[in-house]
């Protein structure tokens, strides 16, 4: 797994790479409320606002970590974006992307970077 | 920290209970505990939640000053009797809201709290209309909301279980005197509690070694009002906007109407006046989204998905903890019909949302 230091958390699937965000990051939103998803076979640069959180308190966005196609959503989350709170790194997945380059990776920081990060 | 945000007396407790802080009027307050904003929502409306609201101002007001301040608030305040509390505002020349507060009436003077964000510009307008009022500065102030809050502030003062909705008293808590009103921002049934600094923190934990009693934050106290239907000022209420508009008129007294004994007299009187004789341009309503969207403070707001008449815009909303859906109030134009629908913009998309009466949840007030 590798992080971004907008708290997103990405994981290579085969071809693909799977983005949510950091227990970290779910604990400073609080309790979430809403998720609206990207459309599916969407061409996603690095950067665009690809997912709208509501929590108790405020919006945010997850940005597209990479240039790709956003090719599967986690439906879920729309009927309960709760998960998003319970569980971060695994059922509360907010989308997998095809990306036209899977070593752009690994220029994002490993666990202990993003630790170091977030000063724990 | 320095971040020149004033802490509250109870800032060292809030610590210790895990709160998060935020700047909130010039004071760094905890937002949420661990809990978090839903949790304790949900807890104040089945047990008793403690808050603390210190930031509020407290001033203490002569007896002699009522017709003053009637002056520049539209209320009936020399006819206030003792042990009573009462809802007012004060208002500008352009009959604008300058700030909502509660006055009590006890046996040698009156206790105004103001916004803590109004601080400022309510003292300003005091120095002007008022003599001899004074700032409070010994004393924290507390509010313990929700249906055990009776129950569990019985424990420590005796006699609270006979305070009526909008009652005011002193009591004695281990040598220390409590302004307790039965009141509150919450649409609960509780008390709001002035405590002298020196004790509060000792009130504080006595009130949280119960089970039901809990600490909430900021974040949970503005879900609470909100689906209560209650107005915040900044939010809901400015100086642009009129008690009539904001759905206040309930709280302009009948002696200060044009028909009262006291008519006018107030600032900004005329404009009111006109006002509750059908000219407010606004109204304040209720909205249901009908997706799941929280639709905040600012969102604009049409009469259709495609009309770019805006008719208004949104005051206050988010996420109902309570009902499970999102709720918010506007200022609306006053001759939209209360049966159409109305659609807000949000990220560039109309989203359409049903009128509804307020309150979003029913209060429970010991009337």
């Amino acid at each position: 797994m590798r992080f971004t230091e907008e708290h997103e958390w990405l994981l290579v699937d085969g071809d693909l790479v799977v983005v949510g965000i950091t227990e970290h990051a779910a604990t400073q939103l609080g309790d979430v409320v809403f998720v609206e998803l990207p459309e599916l076979e969407t061409a996603a640069a690095k950067g665009d606002e690809v997912v709208v959180i509501e929590s108790v308190k405020a919006a945010s966005d997850i940005l597209a970590p990479l240039d790709g196609e956003i090719v599967e959503v986690n439906d879920a989350l729309v009927d309960n974006p709760s998960l998003v709170n319970d569980d971060p790194t695994g059922e509360a997945w907010f989308f997998k992307m095809k990306v036209d380059d899977l070593s752009a990776v690994d220029a994002y920081m490993t666990e202990d970077e993003y630790k170091d990060f977030i000063g724990e | 920290m320095t971040t020149g945000l004033l802490e509250l007396p109870l800032n060292g407790l809030h610590a210790e209970l895990g709160g998060k802080f935020v700047p909130f009027a010039g004071y760094s307050m905890p937002v949420q505990y661990a809990a978090g904003v839903m949790a304790e929502h949900l807890w104040t409306r089945e047990k008793a939640g403690l808050f603390d609201v210190s930031h509020m101002g407290q001033v203490r007001l002569p007896l002699d000053q009522a017709s003053a301040l009637e002056r520049i608030a539209p209320i009936e305040v020399a006819g206030l009797a003792e042990g009573r509390q009462r809802y007012g505002f004060l208002t500008n020349e352009a009959g604008g809201l300058v700030d909502d507060f509660m006055i009590a009436r006890y046996a040698d003077c009156f206790v105004i709290v103001i916004n803590a964000a109004r601080r400022a510009e309510d003292l300003a307008l005091f120095e002007k209309h008022l003599t001899g009022f004074e700032v409070i500065t010994d004393r924290a102030l507390l509010a313990l909301q929700g249906p055990l809050a009776e129950s569990a502030l019985a424990r420590l003062l005796t006699d609270v279980a006979t305070l009526r909705f909008m009652d005011v008293r002193r009591l004695t808590w281990q040598g220390s005197e409590l302004w307790l009103s039965r009141s509150g921002y919450t649409g609960e049934d509780g008390f709001e509690i002035s405590v002298p600094v020196a004790v509060c923190d000792a009130f504080a934990r006595a009130l949280l070694a119960m089970d039901e009693v809990a600490p909430i934050g900021l974040g949970a106290r503005d879900s609470l009002r909100m689906e209560a239907g209650l107005p915040l000022y900044g939010n809901d209420l400015s100086e642009t906007i009129s008690p009539v508009e904001a759905g206040l008129s309930w709280g302009i007294s009948k002696s200060r109407r044009p028909d009262g004994a006291k008519a006018g007299g107030y600032l900004g009187a005329e404009v009111i006046a006109s006002h509750l004789a059908g000219e407010a341009a606004r109204k304040r309503i209720g909205l249901v989204p009908e997706g799941r969207a929280p639709m905040r403070g600012g969102v604009p707001l049409f009469l259709s998905e495609t009309s770019q008449t805006q008719i208004g815009e949104i005051t206050s909303g988010g996420f109902s903890p309570s009902l499970g859906h999102p709720i918010a109030m506007a200022l609306v134009q006053s001759d939209t019909d209360a049966d159409a629908p109305i659609w807000g913009e949000l990220r560039g998309k109309r989203h359409p949302m049903r009128q509804v009466d307020l309150p979003f949840f029913k209060t429970s007030y010991k009337r």
